[in-house]
């Protein structure tokens, strides 16, 4: 063994695999940022259609929902990148990702959104609809002001662990941070871009991790 | 349709790959049953230790806790798998998976059980200890049952996410439920094994879903 420093932290590696390390690191955020916006505006949408009681359009965001609970994450996006091929359906590794991704969230935001609504007292209601507002309104401006507040402590951890999922693309070829380190530590056959790559990671995500303990705290919720 | 039913739901290829996915879905229910209780006693042991408010191991614990809580842990298996042999240890896939999803869980389970012992009431503590129980006699008789009772929807529903996570082990290459349907798809040319493998994992988890959705509106209705 010739040294931790050099198998670990070898300043030459990574100064030569820093760039594409740091493209990773771009595509990561891109693709962070898009699984958080579809996962939360969808499952915010899922909920607040939810409310209107449609029986039939409320069995089908149930199973929407019990679907993409229940699939591990690693499945979803495998079928989408490697099955879908087959029913025609092409799509790239980073839209795969984002879908894939951003339909679970969706489905643990919707689960997060529907438990706050349902946990807004009934007098709430009452007394904005006898204030004159239309079932659509008092959703809008009553509930979901207080419901939203209700769900995000809920929701914070559900979607860092889910926002982490992006590592899952480098099985289907998104050229993220974990593609990146582990194409260039068999390039160098060395360890260090592997070691930047888990610290970027880190960097994206222990200020969340943080943020949502404050959450918490200020809260005063459990997990 | 009749064409998509041929390519999704090929019987033919059903009955030439089933033996495979059984083997897979062995591994997968295998790793799950080492790896949950692995992960459970770790995390009851962060969560016991930090309970005893020692001054300066309780900021190492909140640190371990929210590495780990940050860090992917596809990641993390990457550097056990692939990152340990430049240190001269080889680890098998399975081990290595255990150790990876083991030591990720361990996080979340130590944060869950921790916020869990605290909502229970000091004076619990003390008026165990003044009948004579030693510190881990109260933690385990008197603390950790009242705190179990008052997170068992994360709890369950973080068990539920581990199962799920075991099929990241389909990249180091261990033939569990997913790298078995994967295998047995670019055998057959032929997306079954993948339809096959993701109603797999819904019939066995979506129980353990509704369970949690169950627990967690009842959790929402309390607070």
């Amino acid at each position: 063994m010739r040294g931790l420093g050099d198998t670990f932290f070898n300043l030459q590696v990574i100064e030569k695999y820093l760039p594409a390390l740091l493209s990773g690191f771009r595509v990561t955020l891109a693709l962070a940022g898009a699984v958080v916006t579809l996962g939360i505006l969808l499952g915010l949408t899922l909920a607040m259609v939810r409310a209107f009681r449609f029986r039939v359009v409320n069995w089908l965001i149930v199973a929407f929902v019990d679907l993409f609970r229940t699939l591990p994450q690693l499945v979803v996006l495998v079928f989408a990148y490697f099955g879908l091929p087959y029913a025609g359906i092409t799509i790239s590794g980073f839209t795969a990702a984002t879908l894939g991704l951003g339909l679970v969230l969706a489905a643990f935001a919707e689960e997060a959104f529907w438990a706050a609504i349902t946990a807004i007292p009934r007098g709430q209601w009452e007394a904005a609809r006898s204030t004159g507002l239309s079932f659509a309104q008092a959703l809008g401006s009553v509930v979901m002001p207080q419901a939203v507040r209700i769900a995000i402590p809920l929701l914070t951890n559900r979607t860092i662990a889910i926002t982490k999922g992006t590592a899952l693309a480098s099985v289907i070829a998104v050229p993220e941070i974990l593609d990146k380190a582990q194409s260039a530590m068999s390039l160098s056959s060395n360890a260090s871009p592997l070691i930047i790559g888990a610290g970027l990671y880190l960097a994206i995500f222990a200020p969340f991790v943080v943020f949502s303990r404050w959450l918490e705290r200020r809260f005063g919720w459990i997990i | 349709m009749q064409e998509f039913l041929a390519s999704f739901a090929n019987l033919e290829s059903l009955a030439r790959i089933y033996p495979l996915l059984l083997q897979g879905l062995q591994i997968t229910l295998l790793l799950s049953l080492v790896t949950v209780p692995l992960a459970i006693a770790l995390g009851l042991m962060i969560a016991v230790l930090y309970s005893f408010h020692v001054r300066f191991l309780n900021p190492l614990l909140i640190v371990y806790v929210d590495a780990f809580r940050a860090f992917p842990v596809l990641v993390l298996l990457v550097l056990i798998f692939y990152g340990l042999p430049f240190l001269g240890i080889n680890l098998a896939a399975f081990p290595a998976a255990v150790l990876g999803i083991a030591l990720n869980n361990s996080g979340y389970y130590g944060e869950i059980f921790r916020a869990g012992i605290e909502t229970v009431p000091r004076g619990q503590r003390e008026a165990a200890r003044s009948t004579g129980l030693t510190a881990w006699q109260t933690a385990f008789s008197v603390v950790l049952p009242q705190a179990v009772h008052n997170v068992l929807a994360p709890l369950a529903g973080n068990t539920l996410e581990l199962i799920k996570t075991t099929s990241i082990a389909t990249v180091v290459a261990l033939p569990e439920l997913l790298r078995s349907a994967r295998v047995a798809q670019e055998s057959t040319y032929n997306p079954t094994p993948l339809t096959a493998a993701a109603l797999i994992y819904f019939v066995l988890l979506w129980p353990l879903t509704r369970l949690v959705a169950r627990l967690e509106r009842k959790m929402v209705a309390r607070q």
